[in-house]
């Protein structure tokens, strides 16, 4: 156990030395990641003003608190992407993976963890700009910032899972861009991405209600402006959990068949 | 010149067309995104029946000019840009440079990707869309400004795209600035008025998204003025010579690859 917890506090050391490295180019993709939310909040408040202040239990002021902390949750989802698994299997970097004894999802939650440390001290300065241009309004209280910091560490780990699934599929057929295309685009909708899910038809919100998404992305955000009650919140760690253990569970099973499957075709 | 023009595009047509599988695997993503964009469409008529002035039918006339811009722009100008940014960075652009005809034609029109004729088709077939539910008849004039507008915003974004891409004869790490156009880009979504003051100065003069999408887009739905035009006439005209000059200017600086 020790020896596992020394792996992941290396290999966060090691990533956090290299994106630091880049900082200038890490910038320059935040920047352009906010033109996303920066219009969705324009449109939503827009809407919002045509309605008479407020839609969906949203103000102006409330829009602008979602999607600024939007850009920081949008940034902890980030993870190891399942079209870099073809990638990796034809560089023959999976092959080196399976050499090591620890599983190679390790290194992955290890090293992006670590870029999120250096995100987030990045995403400060650009929080405050967005802070003095949009006007947001908080209902924050001490304990939604607890469970915000819990929270977005769960949803790095249940989105971690849920990619590392969909990029297993690559062991099998390394066609599978229409797949991970219509996986985006669902996940877009239903876990708070494109709008609150509070805006979302009722049939929608009850879909999304069952699947994981709205806990990766949806789920945080209302967490920390001060949304949700206190049982929401804990409701809400309570099924983090649920699907981290759900996810690793499918995980280890789906690696067990793909791995017998694997023949390390490439070069 | 135009002869040059029509043999890329065949030779880069043909060289495509053999590849009859990414047509689908195009058309696959072309629809998922304007299924994703018709969605967020609804989404915001769910809530309420105009957006700062435009009805349901308008925006999705600003949409369709969206997609096909998007069209033309991954057609033609991504994809020349992209590779002049791999040239720059590899030093292959002095092949360009040696031969006898004008570098920056070259590297303007040798690329094509033909397969973003897609978006192309489903942006006019979201405008026929929008015209049939905006119930109004669209007159020569109107037709005839339209696609002028279109022809000046693509220049426009060439023109853009071309400047920034010649920054890379002094940055070299261009990539990251061109995925930013990419996301601002977006912004092309929604007619520019919605946004704030300062946000649509910069979406106007100097990201031209206004004048690529939402111009356009206001000359079917007759909320075009003569000023407007006009400003988009001579913008078009400034962008151009100004990247030409640039060109130049940064070809004069290009040390090339090799001693």
């Amino acid at each position: 156990m020790k020896y596992r917890l020394d792996f992941y506090l290396q290999t966060m050391k090691i990533a956090i030395l290299a994106s630091f490295q880049y900082r200038v180019g890490e910038y320059f993709y935040m920047i352009g990641m906010i033109a996303e939310p920066v219009i969705y909040l324009v449109v939503w408040s827009t809407v919002a003003q045509a309605q008479g202040g407020m839609v969906g239990g949203y103000t102006a002021g409330g829009f602008a608190a979602y999607y600024i902390v939007w850009t920081l949750v949008r940034n902890i989802n980030i993870v190891f992407t399942p079209y870099g698994w073809e990638w990796r299997i034809q560089r023959g970097e999976l092959s080196a993976m399976l050499l090591r004894p620890l599983h190679p999802i390790h290194y992955d939650l290890a090293y992006f963890a670590g870029m999120k440390v250096v995100v987030i001290i990045l995403w400060l300065p650009i929080a405050i700009i967005l802070t003095l241009l949009f006007h947001p309004t908080f209902n924050t209280t001490p304990f939604d910032v607890a469970v915000f910091a819990v929270a977005i560490w769960g949803a790095y780990l249940i989105r971690s899972m849920l990619l590392w699934l969909l990029g297993m599929i690559t062991l099998w057929t390394t066609r599978v861009s229409a797949l991970y295309e219509l996986y985006f685009a669902i996940e877009l909708l239903l876990s708070g991405r494109l709008v609150p899910l509070s805006l979302m038809p009722p049939w929608a919100q009850q879909l999304a209600s069952f699947l994981p998404f709205q806990w990766t992305f949806g789920y945080p955000i209302e967490a920390l402006i001060g949304q949700l009650s206190t049982q929401q919140l804990l409701l809400g760690l309570g099924i983090q959990v649920f699907w981290i253990v759900t996810g690793w569970l499918l995980v280890r099973l789906i690696w067990h068949f793909g791995i017998r499957h694997f023949s390390s075709v490439g070069n | 010149m135009f002869k040059l023009i029509w043999l890329f595009f065949r030779v880069g047509a043909m060289n495509e067309i053999q590849y009859r599988v990414n047509f689908v695997i195009q058309l696959f993503q072309s629809l998922i995104a304007l299924g994703t964009v018709l969605i967020a469409l609804a989404l915001v008529f769910s809530h309420t029946t105009t957006l700062a002035g435009w009805s349901r039918p308008e925006l999705l006339v600003v949409m369709g000019v969206y997609t096909l811009m998007g069209g033309l722009i991954n057609l033609t100008i991504q994809p020349n840009m992209q590779q002049l940014l791999n040239d720059v960075q590899q030093g292959t652009l002095d092949y360009i440079l040696t031969r006898p005809a004008d570098a920056q034609l070259q590297v303007s029109v040798r690329q094509i990707h033909i397969w973003s004729a897609t978006d192309i088709l489903l942006g006019t077939g979201v405008l026929f869309v929008a015209f049939f539910q905006l119930q109004t008849s669209l007159g020569i004039l109107q037709t005839i400004t339209f696609v002028a507008l279109l022809l000046f915003g693509g220049l426009l974004i060439y023109s853009f795209w071309l400047i920034m891409t010649t920054g890379a004869f002094w940055v070299i790490r261009m990539e990251n600035i061109l995925e930013l156009f990419q996301g601002i880009y977006q912004a092309g979504r929604w007619p520019t008025t919605i946004y704030p003051n300062w946000l649509q100065v910069g979406l106007t003069f100097l990201v031209p998204v206004a004048f690529a999408v939402t111009v356009p887009a206001e000359a079917l739905t007759g909320r075009l003025t003569i000023v407007t035009l006009l400003v988009a006439l001579a913008l078009t005209i400034i962008f151009l010579l100004f990247s030409r000059w640039f060109w130049k200017f940064g070809l004069r600086y290009y040390s090339g690859a090799s001693a």
